[in-house]
């Protein structure tokens, strides 16, 4: 068991999760800020995993989490790989200015 | 007793890093403070026994993650200033959906309890006297090779993705063509010449044959911003 009650990691990780969120929301304009928030939630998932690994006495959640922070990493690559190749095309990495697929 | 004390520290430094990386004005100190927020968890996960996770977290994150982020941020030089334009207009929606995804959150959190016959569910048991290492790395290497090799893979297709994204031909750049080479005729390539003594090859056209062609100026799209290379 750990020195730490579940309950305190959680309310961690709950605040982590909504900051993240809201800074989605907070930098509509700014692609870089909007990975970084995602960095942000997908901690707060493995934070959550760490905990109920823990407080179980299962590694499987660490397993899990080892995933996540694998699929975090390639998406942080692929992401900014992505926002390289569009300020190169378009000069500017405002999410307004997407909209080369009319969507 | 010092653990919790420990935990409410890093627990708070984690808090106050991650609302300064959503609303800081650089975007570079939005980096170094998701950094911090990282070295904060890492300790939050040491503090629940996953040390290999922790180890983890900073080597992939502090140490690849983050600084690349760094390197885009400051690659790319965009006037963060406008980037800031929309900040009070979209302060009320994200902080509307900020409260609402708090109070649901809190609605679980309150209302949350252990499944009285879960213990019989786990899948892998912590072993006793063993590290977490290596049990992390038993458990790894047997139960879950699939998990792994499938990560693996994630990890192969997004740097073929990212290299694919990011490469591009440029005319100044040099590869190496075989059918030039291989098509190259003696006439073309070798050249009498009497040298003068005390001369200089360079100042009678160098050792290169054929001779190189002058480089071309790459012309800047006019009107364009300056990096419009496609």
């Amino acid at each position: 068991m750990m020195a730490v009650g579940i309950g305190h990691y959680l309310v961690v990780s709950a605040i982590l999760l909504v900051l993240g969120i809201f800074g989605i929301f907070l930098n509509r304009k700014n692609v870089i800020v909007i990975l970084m928030a995602i960095e942000l939630i997908l901690l707060a998932v493995n934070l959550n995993l760490v905990a109920f690994s823990a407080a179980q006495n299962d590694l499987a959640g660490q397993i899990l989490a080892m995933l996540v922070l694998t699929v975090a990493a390639a998406e942080a690559a692929i992401g900014l790989a992505i926002v390289v190749v569009y300020f190169r095309n378009r000069g500017s990495i405002q999410v307004e200015d997407v909209n080369l697929m009319k969507g | 007793m010092i653990t919790q004390v420990l935990f409410y520290l890093f627990a708070a430094v984690l808090i106050v890093s991650a609302a300064m990386v959503v609303s800081a004005r650089n975007p570079v100190h939005s980096v170094l403070f998701l950094i911090l927020a990282f070295f904060n968890a890492a300790a939050l996960f040491l503090i629940a026994g996953a040390e290999f996770l922790a180890m983890t977290l900073v080597i992939v994150y502090v140490g690849a993650v983050a600084v690349l982020f760094l390197f885009v941020v400051m690659m790319l030089d965009v006037d963060f200033a406008e980037l800031r334009g929309g900040f009070q207009r979209y302060l009320p929606v994200g902080a509307a959906v900020g409260i609402v995804l708090l109070v649901e959150l809190t609605i679980v959190l309150g209302g949350w309890k252990l499944a009285p016959g879960s213990v019989k569910a786990h899948m892998s048991p912590t072993p006793a006297n063993i590290s977490n290492t290596e049990a992390l790395g038993r458990l790894l290497y047997t139960d879950y090779i699939f998990l792994f090799q499938a990560s693996g893979l994630v990890l192969l297709v997004a740097m073929i993705g990212a290299i694919v994204l990011t490469l591009r031909d440029r005319k100044t750049s040099r590869h190496q063509n075989i059918r030039v080479q291989t098509e190259r005729s003696v006439a073309e390539t070798l050249e009498m010449m009497t040298v003068e003594l005390g001369a200089s090859t360079n100042r009678s056209g160098g050792f290169l044959r054929p001779k190189p062609p002058e480089p071309e100026k790459v012309e800047e799209p006019a009107g364009g911003h300056g990096h419009g290379h496609h």
